[in-house]
């Protein structure tokens, strides 16, 4: 597959420049848990915008801004106002707002529809393919210079100056947002306003979904001020690191869906298909990826966590069930004894204990090592004195507290030593005896 | 005639139902579905899952393209709603399924998780009708009209099925009636009382698929989620009861329903969709609004006329902490001034305690109080002088600090509480303040 200059360049620096500007917010909006908000605001920015439309009779840029972030101001007011004033859930209250303001740009839409040329579906998926540069260099090497930058359609300048005003936002008010998106209250006792900047940061929404509307449709906006930062939110636990990681999500997001989109079909030799719909299946794609394997947070990775805890739970029950028989005077037990005692999980534990060393066989049978022995010393004392602790300080009866002790051996840290014999009469071995 | 008579005139005749076979067909279809969105959004409302509703409307688009192009391959006609409806329904399905996977396996919250299913499925959807659109020999101009709705083109079949979805989600939503209820406001205590809660979930889910899918032609899938969520909402502010509000929902939403498909029939270029959802939302606007008991209007008159109430107690107290029976206009300025009230308020408190019987007008703006005002005064008097010595002895709250806070509460002290706090504050061995009667 190749890139041209004149039909791809364009295209795709919308398409990674709207991401950037959304993916930079998005991580605000998602630990605030406003990304709905995101969604409400891209639906009712319609109305904002037709109706500057009706007003100036025109495409100016800046009317249609001003519309448009009027349009999303009063959204964020209105939810507001139904959420206080009529006591509903604030989902509801959004759902509410969003789809009558839409249903008004829709009704506006078709009232206008002869006199300018603007409909409702070029909103929803944008039209990245007309981004057309006609005069272009033939090969990419021409295309880093002075004239790109001039030859740059608005859409593009106007998606460049939100990135960058998004980019500035971020990094100014890094330590307000912050500080706003994970304790509002205390942020407004420290004398920021968590008001005003919530305001900022939803104009500068509004403001990036105009900025993207025409070039790559609301629905890469919602795309975009989700799937990256949740994408991120699960990477790392570093709001500096999510945010640089969110940004790389988002790129890789636009870049990898632009290529998808010309370059899937072209395999098959079939047309290219929509950019901005392909690049939110790429956000999302990144972020099944994330859910999958991200190293602390992924499934995966909890799989293999949980199951690494089950096997050494089995193991020490092994080694506690042979610690037991060796004290009441058995020198082995049998194998086939000891997985049935501690069944379902008696062949994985008995498994890793062998591996580990702890047992070995002895007269036909199982018996502990010196380091299996020292385990099982360890882990009956944290039983017995676990036994201890919750009949003297819990004040539980002496036959309720096996259940709770078996759980709690487990954990690394023990209750304080010190009693030598547990609620049953039975001796606490001690390290060293 | 005029045409703002011709087009009243036209309005009327469709509204009866003598606009003709298809104009008829779209009243009924759109009718019968604000019946059952309504209906079944009750419980979506209820469940605090509007929004889930909207994810999923947003996930049928994919499933469109999917079953156009699947039927196509098979050498059907791609365009046939059935097969259409089917694939949205299913990936509708399998974005909620999403959504809660999202809720259960990772850290995200349910907002990003709907953000994310939305946007994700509907992306997949464009990048779908686009393949078609460039692609397939056959055209598509049925699907998009699936994203904006396209009421004006339903036919006699499209109608029936509205019905058969009416039906089965009124009926499904009056047979589970109980059920729903005790799921949406308690799950916990469903699950221990032995109910299948999963289940019943499903239930509710899956008959919020069916109205999400049957809209889709009527409203199209970005709006038909306003009529899960608004009729409900707007029903929400007349009642406290799950059945009225059952009830109200679906007649508000066949109402919006009714009035959308009128209007749009009778002017130009009015698509259905959206005159059905601001049918809605101006039936909202009015609940918000002018609602009996939860509406904008009577809380306001509520919050008014306590603190009038309150205000005027203040007044009858002052008077008696002075011991004077007529309360000269300076002496209300002083007391407005001491509560910050705003300088209109003092004609209002001088109006209500004449309206109450508290008090007779004299010249000069003074105000005579009666025997009942007098007593008024003496009682809030004594409400303050028990809670402050309350306070004081089993509170532990320095005298010097009881006086703001109890401004607040006197006014509200009950009879009974007042005769506790007398025998408390006696067995204490504090001396109870001077009985009504007593000071004077």
């Amino acid at each position: 597959m190749t890139l041209d200059p004149a039909l791809d360049l364009f295209p795709l620096l919308a398409g990674v420049l709207a991401a950037v500007s959304c993916g930079l917010l998005g991580n605000f909006l998602v630990l605030r848990r406003l990304s709905l908000m995101g969604d409400a605001i891209s639906h009712s920015v319609l109305p904002g915008l037709v109706i500057a439309f009706i007003v100036t009779a025109s495409r100016d840029p800046a009317a249609m801004f001003l519309g448009a972030a009027l349009a999303g101001v009063a959204t964020v007011v209105l939810v507001e106002i139904v959420k206080k004033l009529g006591r509903v859930e604030p989902g509801a209250a959004m759902g509410v707002v969003f789809s009558v303001l839409f249903a008004l740009g829709v009704l506006l839409i078709e009232d206008a529809a002869r006199q300018v040329d603007l409909d409702a579906d070029c909103v929803l998926h944008g039209q990245l393919e007309t981004l057309v540069w006609y005069d272009a260099p033939a090969e990419w090497s021409g295309a880093f210079a002075v004239e790109t930058i001039r030859a740059a359609p608005r859409q593009v300048e106007t998606l460049a100056l939100v990135a960058l005003l998004s980019s500035v936002f971020v990094i100014a008010l890094f330590k307000e947002l912050r500080l706003a998106a994970f304790d509002p209250a205390l942020a407004t006792t420290q004398g920021y306003h968590a008001g005003a900047l919530h305001y900022a940061l939803m104009i500068l929404v509004a403001a990036a979904t105009v900025a993207s509307f025409e070039a790559v449709g609301s629905i890469l906006v919602i795309a975009m001020l989700v799937c990256p930062a949740a994408t991120a939110r699960l990477l790392t636990d570093r709001l500096w690191t999510q945010v640089l990681a969110s940004v790389g999500v988002a790129v890789a997001s636009a870049a990898g869906g632009y290529a998808a989109a010309t370059g899937i079909p072209a395999i098959a030799g079939k047309d290219s298909v929509n950019a901005a719909g392909s690049m939110a299946v790429a956000a999302g794609a990144l972020l099944t990826a994330a859910i999958l394997f991200s190293p602390r947070h992924g499934v995966i990775a909890k799989l293999w966590r949980h199951r690494a805890l089950a096997r050494r739970v089995a193991r020490e029950d092994v080694v506690g069930a042979l610690y037991r028989a060796h004290e009441s005077g058995e020198a082995a037990v049998l194998r086939a004894a000891l997985r049935d005692r501690l069944a379902p999980r008696g062949a994985v534990g008995l498994r890793a204990a062998l591996r580990r060393g702890l047992v070995a066989e002895r007269d036909g049978g199982l018996a502990l090592t010196p380091a299996g022995r020292a385990e099982g010393e360890a882990l009956v004392a944290r039983h017995r004195l676990w036994e201890r602790f919750l009949v003297d300080e819990a004040g539980l009866a002496p036959d309720h507290v096996h259940e709770a002790a078996e759980r709690l051996e487990h954990l690394s840290g023990g209750p304080p030593a010190g009693p030598s014999e547990d609620p049953h009469g039975r001796r606490i071995p001690r390290a060293g005896e | 005639m005029s045409e703002g008579a011709a087009i009243a005139s036209e309005l009327w005749t469709i509204a009866t139902f003598r606009g003709g076979f298809n104009a008829t067909l779209v009243i009924a279809g759109t009718s019968l579905l604000g019946l059952a969105a309504g209906v079944i959004g009750v419980f979506a409302l209820l469940r605090k899952r509007s929004l889930v509703a909207d994810a999923l409307a947003h996930a049928t688009l994919p499933g469109v393209a999917l079953a156009f192009l699947v039927s196509a391959a098979l050498g059907g006609d791609g365009r046939s709603l059935p097969a259409l409806l089917a694939g949205a329904a299913a990936t509708g399905a399998l974005g909620v399924a999403c959504v809660q996977a999202l809720l259960r396996y990772t850290r995200l919250h349910e907002d990003a998780a709907i953000g994310i299913v939305l946007s994700v499925f509907f992306g997949a959807g464009v990048v779908g009708l686009s393949y078609i659109q460039a692609n397939a020999s056959a055209g598509s101009a049925g699907l998009t009209g699936l994203i904006f709705g396209q009421a004006a083109t339903m036919r006699p079949s499209d109608v029936a099925l509205m019905g058969v979805v009416a039906t089965v989600g009124v009926l499904g939503a009056l047979l589970l009636l109980k059920e729903f209820t005790l799921v949406c406001f308690n799950d916990d205590f469903a699950r221990v009382q032995g109910w299948p809660v999963s289940l019943i979930d499903g239930l509710m889910m899956a008959l919020v698929v069916l109205a999400t899918v049957a809209g889709l032609q009527a409203v199209g899938l970005i709006l038909v989620v306003a009529l899960l969520i608004v009729p409900p909402v707007a029903a929400r502010f007349w009642t406290e009861r799950v059945w009225v509000l059952v009830a109200l929902a679906g007649l508000i939403g066949a109402l919006s329903g009714y009035l959308g498909a009128v209007a749009s029939a009778a002017l130009p270029r009015k698509p259905a969709g959206a005159v059905i959802v601001l049918a809605a939302g101006a039936i909202f606007a009015i609940s918000l609004l002018a609602a009996p008991r939860r509406g904008v209007i009577a809380s306001a008159w509520r919050r008014a006329r306590l603190r009038l109430r309150i205000a005027g107690e203040h007044l009858l107290e002052a008077a008696h902490d002075r011991g004077v029976d007529v309360i000269e206009p300076g002496e209300i300025a002083a007391v407005a001034r001491e509560r910050g009230w705003p300088r209109a308020a003092r004609i209002f408190v001088a109006w209500s305690l004449v309206r109450r019987g508290d008090a007779r007008r004299e010249r000069r703006g003074a105000l005579r109080l009666t025997p009942r005002g007098i007593d008024r005064g003496r009682r809030v008097a004594r409400n303050h002088a028990l809670w402050e010595q309350y306070l004081v002895s089993y509170a532990d709250v320095a005298p010097s600090h009881v006086d703001w806070s109890v401004d607040q509460v006197e006014h509200v002290l009950s009879e009974e509480l007042v005769a506790e706090l007398e025998s408390r504050l006696a067995s204490l061995g504090r001396p109870a303040p001077a009985a009504p009667g007593g000071a004077r």
